[in-house]
Protein backbone atom coordinates (compact mmCIF):
# COMPACT_ATOMS: atom_id res chain seq x y z
CA UNK A 1 0.00 0.00 0.00
CA UNK A 2 1.30 3.46 -0.78
CA UNK A 3 -0.02 5.17 2.34
CA UNK A 4 0.92 4.85 5.95
CA UNK A 5 -1.90 3.94 8.32
CA UNK A 6 -1.57 7.21 10.16
CA UNK A 7 -2.07 9.19 6.95
CA UNK A 8 -5.25 7.34 6.15
CA UNK A 9 -6.53 7.61 9.69
CA UNK A 10 -5.69 11.32 9.78
CA UNK A 11 -7.89 11.94 6.74
CA UNK A 12 -10.73 9.92 8.26
CA UNK A 13 -10.37 11.81 11.55
CA UNK A 14 -10.28 15.20 9.84
CA UNK A 15 -13.58 14.42 8.15
CA UNK A 16 -15.44 12.58 10.88
CA UNK A 17 -14.27 14.41 14.02
CA UNK A 18 -12.81 17.74 12.96
CA UNK A 19 -15.50 18.60 10.42
CA UNK A 20 -13.26 19.02 7.43
CA UNK A 21 -15.55 19.78 4.56
CA UNK A 22 -15.83 21.62 1.32
CA UNK A 23 -17.97 24.61 2.19
CA UNK A 24 -19.23 25.07 -1.32
CA UNK A 25 -19.01 24.15 -4.94
CA UNK A 26 -20.21 27.17 -6.86
CA UNK A 27 -21.01 27.11 -10.57
CA UNK A 28 -20.48 30.47 -12.24
CA UNK A 29 -22.89 31.10 -15.11
CA UNK A 30 -22.69 33.97 -17.58
CA UNK A 31 -26.05 35.63 -18.23
CA UNK A 32 -24.77 38.12 -20.78
CA UNK A 33 -26.67 36.32 -23.55
CA UNK A 34 -29.95 36.67 -21.64
CA UNK A 35 -30.48 40.42 -22.07
CA UNK A 36 -33.77 41.36 -23.77
CA UNK A 37 -35.81 44.58 -24.09
CA UNK A 38 -38.85 42.82 -22.65
CA UNK A 39 -38.27 42.17 -18.94
CA UNK A 40 -40.45 39.07 -18.85
CA UNK A 41 -38.54 37.63 -21.79
CA UNK A 42 -35.22 38.44 -20.13
CA UNK A 43 -36.37 36.76 -16.90
CA UNK A 44 -37.44 33.71 -18.91
CA UNK A 45 -34.06 33.51 -20.60
CA UNK A 46 -32.27 33.85 -17.25
CA UNK A 47 -34.37 31.08 -15.74
CA UNK A 48 -33.72 28.75 -18.68
CA UNK A 49 -29.99 29.44 -18.78
CA UNK A 50 -29.51 28.73 -15.08
CA UNK A 51 -31.69 25.60 -15.19
CA UNK A 52 -29.84 24.29 -18.23
CA UNK A 53 -26.34 25.10 -16.95
CA UNK A 54 -26.76 23.78 -13.41
CA UNK A 55 -29.11 20.86 -14.06
CA UNK A 56 -26.59 18.25 -12.89
CA UNK A 57 -24.83 20.32 -10.21
CA UNK A 58 -26.50 18.89 -7.11
CA UNK A 59 -26.42 15.22 -8.16
CA UNK A 60 -22.80 15.49 -9.30
CA UNK A 61 -21.63 17.24 -6.15
CA UNK A 62 -23.42 14.63 -4.02
CA UNK A 63 -21.84 11.74 -5.92
CA UNK A 64 -18.32 13.19 -5.71
CA UNK A 65 -18.71 13.95 -2.01
CA UNK A 66 -19.76 10.36 -1.37
CA UNK A 67 -16.99 8.78 -3.39
CA UNK A 68 -14.16 10.88 -2.00
CA UNK A 69 -15.49 10.99 1.52
CA UNK A 70 -15.36 14.76 1.93
CA UNK A 71 -18.75 16.36 2.62
CA UNK A 72 -19.81 19.26 0.39
CA UNK A 73 -21.94 21.53 2.57
CA UNK A 74 -23.42 23.87 -0.04
CA UNK A 75 -24.11 23.77 -3.78
CA UNK A 76 -24.41 27.23 -5.24
CA UNK A 77 -24.67 29.17 -8.47
CA UNK A 78 -23.22 32.62 -9.16
CA UNK A 79 -24.30 34.69 -12.13
CA UNK A 80 -23.33 37.79 -14.08
CA UNK A 81 -24.19 40.96 -12.13
CA UNK A 82 -27.89 41.37 -12.77
CA UNK A 83 -27.55 45.12 -13.32
CA UNK A 84 -25.84 44.33 -16.64
CA UNK A 85 -28.48 41.84 -17.73
CA UNK A 86 -31.33 44.19 -16.77
CA UNK A 87 -29.72 47.19 -18.46
CA UNK A 88 -31.36 46.26 -21.77
CA UNK A 89 -34.88 45.99 -20.30
CA UNK A 90 -37.20 48.75 -21.48
CA UNK A 91 -39.06 49.14 -18.18
CA UNK A 92 -35.79 48.90 -16.20
CA UNK A 93 -37.22 46.79 -13.37
CA UNK A 94 -34.73 44.09 -12.31
CA UNK A 95 -37.03 42.40 -9.74
CA UNK A 96 -38.59 39.90 -12.21
CA UNK A 97 -35.06 38.65 -12.89
CA UNK A 98 -34.52 38.28 -9.13
CA UNK A 99 -37.64 36.14 -8.95
CA UNK A 100 -36.54 34.06 -11.94
CA UNK A 101 -33.17 33.35 -10.32
CA UNK A 102 -34.80 32.41 -7.03
CA UNK A 103 -37.26 30.08 -8.76
CA UNK A 104 -34.41 28.37 -10.61
CA UNK A 105 -32.47 27.96 -7.35
CA UNK A 106 -35.47 26.38 -5.64
CA UNK A 107 -36.13 23.98 -8.50
CA UNK A 108 -32.48 22.97 -8.81
CA UNK A 109 -32.30 22.27 -5.07
CA UNK A 110 -29.20 24.43 -4.61
CA UNK A 111 -28.55 26.35 -1.41
CA UNK A 112 -27.90 29.87 -2.71
CA UNK A 113 -27.71 31.78 -5.95
CA UNK A 114 -25.60 34.93 -6.03
CA UNK A 115 -25.20 37.81 -8.42
CA UNK A 116 -28.00 40.27 -7.76
CA UNK A 117 -25.19 42.71 -8.05
CA UNK A 118 -23.85 45.98 -9.40
CA UNK A 119 -20.31 47.30 -9.71
CA UNK A 120 -20.43 51.03 -8.97
CA UNK A 121 -16.99 51.79 -7.53
CA UNK A 122 -16.49 54.68 -9.89
CA UNK A 123 -20.10 55.52 -10.65
CA UNK A 124 -23.50 53.96 -11.22
CA UNK A 125 -25.20 53.41 -14.57
CA UNK A 126 -28.97 53.89 -14.71
CA UNK A 127 -29.36 50.15 -14.41
CA UNK A 128 -27.01 50.00 -11.40
CA UNK A 129 -29.05 52.70 -9.66
CA UNK A 130 -32.29 50.84 -10.34
CA UNK A 131 -30.81 47.63 -8.97
CA UNK A 132 -29.65 49.35 -5.76
CA UNK A 133 -33.11 50.91 -5.35
CA UNK A 134 -34.71 47.50 -5.85
CA UNK A 135 -32.57 45.67 -3.24
CA UNK A 136 -35.07 45.85 -0.35
CA UNK A 137 -37.86 44.40 -2.49
CA UNK A 138 -35.76 41.91 -4.47
CA UNK A 139 -34.07 40.34 -1.45
CA UNK A 140 -37.26 40.35 0.63
CA UNK A 141 -39.44 38.54 -1.92
CA UNK A 142 -36.80 35.90 -2.67
CA UNK A 143 -35.32 33.19 -0.46
CA UNK A 144 -32.08 31.88 -1.95
CA UNK A 145 -30.94 34.95 -3.87
CA UNK A 146 -27.94 36.90 -2.63
CA UNK A 147 -26.81 40.37 -3.63
CA UNK A 148 -23.64 42.43 -3.63
CA UNK A 149 -22.57 45.91 -4.60
CA UNK A 150 -18.95 46.84 -5.21
CA UNK A 151 -18.80 50.46 -4.05
CA UNK A 152 -15.04 51.00 -3.89
CA UNK A 153 -11.77 49.86 -5.39
CA UNK A 154 -8.09 50.65 -4.95
CA UNK A 155 -8.08 51.99 -8.50
CA UNK A 156 -11.20 54.13 -8.30
CA UNK A 157 -11.58 55.10 -4.65
CA UNK A 158 -14.84 55.05 -2.70
CA UNK A 159 -18.15 55.99 -4.30
CA UNK A 160 -19.70 57.82 -1.35
CA UNK A 161 -22.93 58.55 -3.25
CA UNK A 162 -23.45 54.79 -3.56
CA UNK A 163 -22.41 54.18 0.05
CA UNK A 164 -25.03 56.70 1.19
CA UNK A 165 -27.74 54.99 -0.91
CA UNK A 166 -26.71 51.58 0.39
CA UNK A 167 -27.14 52.60 4.03
CA UNK A 168 -30.77 53.37 3.24
CA UNK A 169 -31.18 50.18 1.19
CA UNK A 170 -29.88 48.04 4.07
CA UNK A 171 -32.18 49.75 6.58
CA UNK A 172 -35.16 49.26 4.24
CA UNK A 173 -34.20 45.65 3.56
CA UNK A 174 -34.05 44.98 7.30
CA UNK A 175 -37.52 46.47 7.74
CA UNK A 176 -38.87 44.51 4.76
CA UNK A 177 -37.70 41.31 6.45
CA UNK A 178 -38.47 42.42 10.02
CA UNK A 179 -40.42 39.25 10.84
CA UNK A 180 -37.21 37.27 10.28
CA UNK A 181 -34.99 39.57 12.34
CA UNK A 182 -33.89 41.55 9.30
CA UNK A 183 -32.45 38.37 7.79
CA UNK A 184 -32.69 39.82 4.29
CA UNK A 185 -29.55 41.77 5.16
CA UNK A 186 -27.70 38.48 5.68
CA UNK A 187 -28.01 37.99 1.93
CA UNK A 188 -26.36 41.26 0.96
CA UNK A 189 -22.81 42.57 1.13
CA UNK A 190 -21.10 45.82 0.17
CA UNK A 191 -17.56 45.33 -1.16
CA UNK A 192 -14.35 47.14 -1.83
CA UNK A 193 -12.24 45.33 -4.44
CA UNK A 194 -14.83 42.62 -5.04
CA UNK A 195 -13.38 39.52 -6.70
CA UNK A 196 -14.92 38.07 -9.82
CA UNK A 197 -14.57 34.40 -8.93
CA UNK A 198 -15.57 34.30 -5.27
CA UNK A 199 -17.56 31.14 -4.48
CA UNK A 200 -18.73 32.37 -1.06
CA UNK A 201 -22.02 34.08 -0.27
CA UNK A 202 -23.41 36.61 0.01
CA UNK A 203 -20.87 38.14 -2.37
CA UNK A 204 -20.54 35.58 -5.17
CA UNK A 205 -21.04 36.80 -8.71
CA UNK A 206 -19.70 35.73 -12.10
CA UNK A 207 -17.40 38.53 -13.17
CA UNK A 208 -16.76 40.01 -16.61
CA UNK A 209 -13.42 38.25 -17.03
CA UNK A 210 -14.90 34.82 -16.42
CA UNK A 211 -15.69 32.20 -19.09
CA UNK A 212 -19.20 31.10 -20.03
CA UNK A 213 -19.24 28.64 -17.13
CA UNK A 214 -16.73 27.94 -14.34
CA UNK A 215 -16.80 25.68 -11.31
CA UNK A 216 -15.22 27.10 -8.14
CA UNK A 217 -14.73 25.53 -4.73
CA UNK A 218 -14.47 27.12 -1.33
CA UNK A 219 -12.75 25.03 1.30
CA UNK A 220 -13.40 25.22 5.02
CA UNK A 221 -11.77 23.31 7.83
CA UNK A 222 -11.20 25.57 10.86
CA UNK A 223 -11.90 22.55 13.08
CA UNK A 224 -9.01 20.64 11.54
CA UNK A 225 -6.65 23.59 12.05
CA UNK A 226 -7.67 24.00 15.67
CA UNK A 227 -7.25 20.29 16.37
CA UNK A 228 -3.76 20.31 14.86
CA UNK A 229 -2.75 23.28 17.00
CA UNK A 230 -4.15 21.59 20.09
CA UNK A 231 -1.90 18.60 19.38
CA UNK A 232 1.05 20.95 19.04
CA UNK A 233 0.56 22.10 22.62
CA UNK A 234 1.06 25.41 24.43
CA UNK A 235 4.87 25.38 24.31
CA UNK A 236 5.24 25.45 20.54
CA UNK A 237 6.59 28.76 19.27
CA UNK A 238 4.53 30.96 16.97
CA UNK A 239 6.85 29.99 14.12
CA UNK A 240 5.90 26.37 14.73
CA UNK A 241 2.23 27.33 14.98
CA UNK A 242 2.42 29.04 11.59
CA UNK A 243 4.14 26.01 10.05
CA UNK A 244 1.46 23.68 11.41
CA UNK A 245 -1.32 25.89 9.99
CA UNK A 246 0.46 25.78 6.62
CA UNK A 247 0.61 22.00 6.71
CA UNK A 248 -3.09 21.61 7.48
CA UNK A 249 -4.08 24.32 4.99
CA UNK A 250 -2.14 22.42 2.35
CA UNK A 251 -4.07 19.23 3.00
CA UNK A 252 -7.43 20.93 3.22
CA UNK A 253 -6.79 22.82 0.00
CA UNK A 254 -5.64 19.72 -1.85
CA UNK A 255 -8.92 18.09 -0.91
CA UNK A 256 -10.84 21.14 -2.15
CA UNK A 257 -8.94 21.28 -5.39
CA UNK A 258 -9.43 17.57 -6.08
CA UNK A 259 -13.16 17.74 -5.37
CA UNK A 260 -13.53 20.88 -7.49
CA UNK A 261 -11.68 19.46 -10.46
CA UNK A 262 -13.64 16.23 -10.28
CA UNK A 263 -17.02 17.98 -10.10
CA UNK A 264 -15.95 20.28 -12.97
CA UNK A 265 -14.80 17.33 -15.10
CA UNK A 266 -18.03 15.43 -14.57
CA UNK A 267 -20.08 18.53 -15.41
CA UNK A 268 -17.92 19.20 -18.45
CA UNK A 269 -17.13 22.78 -17.40
CA UNK A 270 -13.75 24.44 -16.74
CA UNK A 271 -12.45 24.44 -13.18
CA UNK A 272 -12.20 27.99 -11.91
CA UNK A 273 -10.53 28.58 -8.56
CA UNK A 274 -10.05 27.05 -5.17
CA UNK A 275 -10.82 29.66 -2.52
CA UNK A 276 -8.59 29.01 0.48
CA UNK A 277 -10.77 30.62 3.09
CA UNK A 278 -11.25 29.13 6.53
CA UNK A 279 -15.01 29.41 6.78
CA UNK A 280 -16.58 28.70 10.16
CA UNK A 281 -20.05 27.35 10.81
CA UNK A 282 -22.17 27.70 13.96
CA UNK A 283 -21.35 24.07 14.86
CA UNK A 284 -19.25 23.73 18.01
CA UNK A 285 -15.55 23.49 17.14
CA UNK A 286 -15.96 24.65 13.54
CA UNK A 287 -14.71 28.06 14.53
CA UNK A 288 -12.05 30.56 13.49
CA UNK A 289 -12.34 32.28 16.87
CA UNK A 290 -11.49 28.95 18.53
CA UNK A 291 -8.25 28.87 16.52
CA UNK A 292 -7.34 32.32 17.83
CA UNK A 293 -7.99 31.04 21.35
CA UNK A 294 -5.87 27.96 20.65
CA UNK A 295 -3.05 30.23 19.48
CA UNK A 296 -3.29 31.93 22.85
CA UNK A 297 -5.58 34.95 22.93
CA UNK A 298 -8.19 34.88 25.68
CA UNK A 299 -11.12 35.41 23.31
CA UNK A 300 -11.79 36.71 19.83
CA UNK A 301 -11.55 40.49 20.14
CA UNK A 302 -9.12 40.38 23.06
CA UNK A 303 -5.90 42.35 22.64
CA UNK A 304 -3.64 40.23 20.50
CA UNK A 305 -6.47 39.03 18.27
CA UNK A 306 -5.37 41.08 15.28
CA UNK A 307 -1.84 39.69 15.50
CA UNK A 308 -3.07 36.11 15.86
CA UNK A 309 -5.48 36.55 12.95
CA UNK A 310 -2.70 38.02 10.81
CA UNK A 311 -0.57 34.94 11.47
CA UNK A 312 -3.50 32.64 10.68
CA UNK A 313 -4.56 34.36 7.46
CA UNK A 314 -1.02 34.46 6.14
CA UNK A 315 -0.25 30.84 7.00
CA UNK A 316 -3.47 29.65 5.37
CA UNK A 317 -2.51 31.45 2.17
CA UNK A 318 1.04 30.11 2.18
CA UNK A 319 -0.04 26.51 2.76
CA UNK A 320 -2.93 26.72 0.36
CA UNK A 321 -1.13 28.51 -2.45
CA UNK A 322 1.28 25.62 -2.84
CA UNK A 323 -1.54 23.10 -2.84
CA UNK A 324 -3.62 24.55 -5.63
CA UNK A 325 -2.85 25.35 -9.25
CA UNK A 326 -5.55 27.98 -9.27
CA UNK A 327 -6.08 29.98 -6.12
CA UNK A 328 -8.66 32.73 -6.17
CA UNK A 329 -11.73 34.12 -4.54
CA UNK A 330 -11.23 35.71 -1.15
CA UNK A 331 -8.68 33.28 0.35
CA UNK A 332 -7.84 33.87 4.00
CA UNK A 333 -9.94 33.53 7.13
CA UNK A 334 -13.54 34.58 7.61
CA UNK A 335 -14.68 36.14 10.85
CA UNK A 336 -18.46 36.32 10.57
CA UNK A 337 -19.89 36.98 14.02
CA UNK A 338 -23.18 35.09 13.85
CA UNK A 339 -21.77 32.14 11.88
CA UNK A 340 -19.05 31.37 14.42
CA UNK A 341 -20.26 30.31 17.86
CA UNK A 342 -17.06 31.39 19.62
CA UNK A 343 -17.11 34.78 17.87
CA UNK A 344 -20.66 35.37 19.06
CA UNK A 345 -19.77 34.23 22.57
CA UNK A 346 -16.92 36.77 22.60
CA UNK A 347 -19.30 39.50 21.45
CA UNK A 348 -21.86 38.55 24.09
CA UNK A 349 -19.17 38.60 26.80
CA UNK A 350 -18.06 42.06 25.73
CA UNK A 351 -14.61 41.04 24.50
CA UNK A 352 -15.39 41.68 20.85
CA UNK A 353 -16.41 45.24 20.08
CA UNK A 354 -17.38 46.57 16.70
CA UNK A 355 -14.25 48.71 16.67
CA UNK A 356 -11.97 45.74 17.40
CA UNK A 357 -13.75 43.72 14.77
CA UNK A 358 -13.03 46.47 12.26
CA UNK A 359 -9.36 46.35 13.19
CA UNK A 360 -9.31 42.58 12.70
CA UNK A 361 -10.81 42.97 9.23
CA UNK A 362 -7.63 44.75 8.16
CA UNK A 363 -5.85 41.38 8.29
CA UNK A 364 -8.62 38.87 7.54
CA UNK A 365 -10.02 38.03 4.15
CA UNK A 366 -13.32 39.85 4.18
CA UNK A 367 -14.72 42.32 6.62
CA UNK A 368 -17.49 43.23 9.03
CA UNK A 369 -19.43 40.08 8.38
CA UNK A 370 -22.80 39.09 9.80
CA UNK A 371 -22.78 41.75 12.46
CA UNK A 372 -26.11 42.29 14.23
CA UNK A 373 -26.73 45.96 15.08
CA UNK A 374 -29.47 47.72 17.05
CA UNK A 375 -32.70 48.25 15.12
CA UNK A 376 -32.56 52.03 15.49
CA UNK A 377 -29.20 52.30 13.73
CA UNK A 378 -29.71 55.08 11.20
CA UNK A 379 -28.94 54.70 7.48
CA UNK A 380 -26.21 57.33 7.85
CA UNK A 381 -24.52 55.36 10.63
CA UNK A 382 -24.68 52.22 8.48
CA UNK A 383 -23.16 54.17 5.59
CA UNK A 384 -20.40 55.55 7.79
CA UNK A 385 -19.50 52.05 9.05
CA UNK A 386 -19.45 50.82 5.45
CA UNK A 387 -17.26 53.75 4.34
CA UNK A 388 -14.71 52.94 7.06
CA UNK A 389 -14.64 49.28 6.11
CA UNK A 390 -14.22 50.05 2.42
CA UNK A 391 -11.40 52.49 3.19
CA UNK A 392 -9.45 49.66 4.83
CA UNK A 393 -9.76 47.61 1.66
CA UNK A 394 -8.99 50.45 -0.73
CA UNK A 395 -5.84 51.58 1.03
CA UNK A 396 -4.54 48.06 1.70
CA UNK A 397 -5.27 46.72 -1.80
CA UNK A 398 -7.45 43.96 -0.42
CA UNK A 399 -11.05 42.90 -0.53
CA UNK A 400 -13.17 44.09 2.35
CA UNK A 401 -16.90 43.85 2.80
CA UNK A 402 -19.69 44.83 5.12
CA UNK A 403 -22.62 42.53 5.77
CA UNK A 404 -24.55 44.43 8.42
CA UNK A 405 -27.88 43.44 9.90
CA UNK A 406 -29.72 46.23 11.75
CA UNK A 407 -32.19 43.96 13.52
CA UNK A 408 -35.60 45.70 13.64
CA UNK A 409 -36.70 46.41 17.20
CA UNK A 410 -33.56 44.92 18.72
CA UNK A 411 -31.35 46.54 21.36
CA UNK A 412 -27.73 45.81 22.28
CA UNK A 413 -27.46 42.44 24.00
CA UNK A 414 -30.57 41.00 22.37
CA UNK A 415 -30.10 37.68 20.63
CA UNK A 416 -31.31 37.10 17.09
CA UNK A 417 -31.41 33.72 15.38
CA UNK A 418 -31.00 33.67 11.61
CA UNK A 419 -31.04 29.86 11.34
CA UNK A 420 -28.88 27.35 9.52
CA UNK A 421 -25.39 28.38 8.46
CA UNK A 422 -26.21 32.02 9.20
CA UNK A 423 -26.28 31.19 12.90
CA UNK A 424 -27.27 33.41 15.82
CA UNK A 425 -25.89 36.71 16.95
CA UNK A 426 -25.87 38.98 19.94
CA UNK A 427 -26.78 42.52 18.93
CA UNK A 428 -23.65 44.65 19.34
CA UNK A 429 -23.67 48.12 20.89
CA UNK A 430 -22.72 50.92 18.55
CA UNK A 431 -21.13 54.33 18.89
CA UNK A 432 -23.94 56.74 17.90
CA UNK A 433 -21.61 59.42 16.56
CA UNK A 434 -21.42 59.22 12.79
CA UNK A 435 -20.48 61.20 9.72
CA UNK A 436 -23.71 62.54 8.22
CA UNK A 437 -22.11 65.80 7.16
CA UNK A 438 -19.30 64.00 5.36
CA UNK A 439 -21.76 61.69 3.61
CA UNK A 440 -23.94 64.65 2.60
CA UNK A 441 -21.04 66.08 0.65
CA UNK A 442 -21.36 63.14 -1.75
CA UNK A 443 -18.88 62.47 -4.51
CA UNK A 444 -16.01 60.04 -4.52
CA UNK A 445 -13.08 59.64 -2.18
CA UNK A 446 -10.18 59.50 -4.66
CA UNK A 447 -8.05 56.43 -5.09
CA UNK A 448 -4.91 56.41 -2.95
CA UNK A 449 -1.60 57.48 -4.43
CA UNK A 450 -0.30 53.94 -4.61
CA UNK A 451 -3.05 53.11 -7.12
CA UNK A 452 -0.80 54.77 -9.69
CA UNK A 453 1.24 51.67 -10.37
CA UNK A 454 1.72 51.78 -14.12
CA UNK B 1 -9.98 11.25 -13.99
CA UNK B 2 -12.01 8.81 -11.94
CA UNK B 3 -9.59 6.27 -10.51
CA UNK B 4 -9.99 2.53 -10.19
CA UNK B 5 -8.82 2.07 -6.61
CA UNK B 6 -10.30 2.91 -3.28
CA UNK B 7 -9.29 2.75 0.37
CA UNK B 8 -11.50 0.87 2.80
CA UNK B 9 -11.19 1.55 6.51
CA UNK B 10 -12.92 -0.27 9.34
CA UNK B 11 -12.80 0.96 12.93
CA UNK B 12 -14.53 -0.37 15.99
CA UNK B 13 -14.59 -2.73 18.94
CA UNK B 14 -12.86 -6.01 18.11
CA UNK B 15 -15.04 -9.08 17.72
CA UNK B 16 -15.21 -12.32 15.78
CA UNK B 17 -15.98 -12.05 12.08
CA UNK B 18 -15.25 -8.45 11.16
CA UNK B 19 -12.75 -9.26 8.42
CA UNK B 20 -14.92 -12.09 7.15
CA UNK B 21 -18.02 -9.93 6.94
CA UNK B 22 -16.28 -6.97 5.33
CA UNK B 23 -14.46 -9.20 2.84
CA UNK B 24 -17.67 -11.00 1.97
CA UNK B 25 -19.50 -7.72 1.37
CA UNK B 26 -16.73 -6.53 -0.95
CA UNK B 27 -16.56 -9.91 -2.74
CA UNK B 28 -20.30 -9.90 -3.33
CA UNK B 29 -19.89 -6.55 -5.07
CA UNK B 30 -17.05 -7.89 -7.19
CA UNK B 31 -14.45 -5.72 -5.45
CA UNK B 32 -10.92 -7.18 -5.27
CA UNK B 33 -8.80 -6.64 -2.16
CA UNK B 34 -5.22 -5.87 -3.22
CA UNK B 35 -3.64 -5.11 0.13
CA UNK B 36 -4.93 -5.37 3.66
CA UNK B 37 -3.57 -4.47 7.07
CA UNK B 38 -5.06 -4.96 10.46
CA UNK B 39 -4.15 -3.95 13.94
CA UNK B 40 -5.71 -4.11 17.36
CA UNK B 41 -4.99 -1.57 20.05
CA UNK B 42 -6.52 -2.94 23.20
CA UNK B 43 -10.17 -3.51 22.29
CA UNK B 44 -10.01 -1.28 19.23
CA UNK B 45 -9.80 -2.99 15.87
CA UNK B 46 -8.59 -1.15 12.77
CA UNK B 47 -8.44 -2.45 9.26
CA UNK B 48 -7.22 -0.64 6.18
CA UNK B 49 -7.49 -2.17 2.73
CA UNK B 50 -6.59 -1.01 -0.74
CA UNK B 51 -9.16 -2.35 -3.17
CA UNK B 52 -9.48 -2.44 -6.94
CA UNK B 53 -12.72 -1.43 -8.62
CA UNK B 54 -11.73 -2.63 -12.10
CA UNK B 55 -13.22 -6.04 -11.41
CA UNK B 56 -16.69 -4.69 -10.67
CA UNK B 57 -19.47 -3.04 -12.62
CA UNK B 58 -21.36 -2.07 -9.46
CA UNK B 59 -21.92 1.67 -8.93
CA UNK B 60 -19.77 3.20 -6.18
CA UNK B 61 -22.81 4.10 -4.10
CA UNK B 62 -23.97 0.48 -4.12
CA UNK B 63 -20.58 -0.81 -2.97
CA UNK B 64 -20.56 1.82 -0.25
CA UNK B 65 -24.03 0.84 0.96
CA UNK B 66 -23.14 -2.86 1.05
CA UNK B 67 -19.93 -2.18 2.97
CA UNK B 68 -21.38 0.17 5.56
CA UNK B 69 -24.38 -2.14 5.99
CA UNK B 70 -22.15 -5.12 6.76
CA UNK B 71 -20.10 -3.05 9.19
CA UNK B 72 -23.09 -1.62 11.00
CA UNK B 73 -24.45 -5.13 11.54
CA UNK B 74 -21.26 -5.82 13.55
CA UNK B 75 -21.34 -2.50 15.37
CA UNK B 76 -18.22 -1.12 13.66
CA UNK B 77 -17.71 1.80 11.29
CA UNK B 78 -16.56 1.35 7.71
CA UNK B 79 -15.68 3.90 5.06
CA UNK B 80 -14.72 3.56 1.42
CA UNK B 81 -13.15 6.55 -0.32
CA UNK B 82 -11.51 6.81 -3.72
CA UNK B 83 -7.76 6.71 -3.25
CA UNK B 84 -7.16 10.04 -5.04
CA UNK B 85 -8.23 11.93 -1.93
CA UNK B 86 -5.34 10.38 0.02
CA UNK B 87 -2.92 11.08 -2.82
CA UNK B 88 -4.07 14.69 -2.85
CA UNK B 89 -3.78 15.25 0.87
CA UNK B 90 -0.60 13.35 1.65
CA UNK B 91 1.55 13.45 -1.51
CA UNK B 92 3.04 16.46 -3.23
Amino acid sequence: MTFAEDEILQTIRMVTVERLDIRTVTLGVSLLDCAHPDTAAAAGRVYSKVMRSAAALVATADAVAREYGIPIVNRRVSVTPVAWVAAACDDGDPVPIARALDRAAAELGIDFIGGYAALVHKGATDSDARLIASLPEALAVTHKLCGAVNAASSRAGINIDAVRDLGRAIRDLAQATADAGGAGCAKFVVFANAVEDNPFMAGAFHGPGEPELALHTGVSGPGAVRAALATLGPDASLTEVAEEVKRIAFKVTRAGELIGREVAARLGVPFGVCDLSLAPTPAVGDSVAAILEEIGVDAAGAWGSTAALALLTDAVKKGGAMASASVGGLSGAFIPVSEDAAMDAAAAAGHLSLEKLEAMTAVCSVGLDMVALPGDTTPDLLSAIIADELAIGVVNHKTTGARLVPVPGARPGDIVNFGGLLGRATVMPINQAGASRMLARGGRIPAPLHSLRN
Amino acid sequence: MTGDRAVVTVLGEDRVGIVAAVSAALATQGVNIEDIRMATMGDLFTMIALVSLTSTAAPFAEIQTALTGAAEALGVQAHIYRREIFDAMHRI
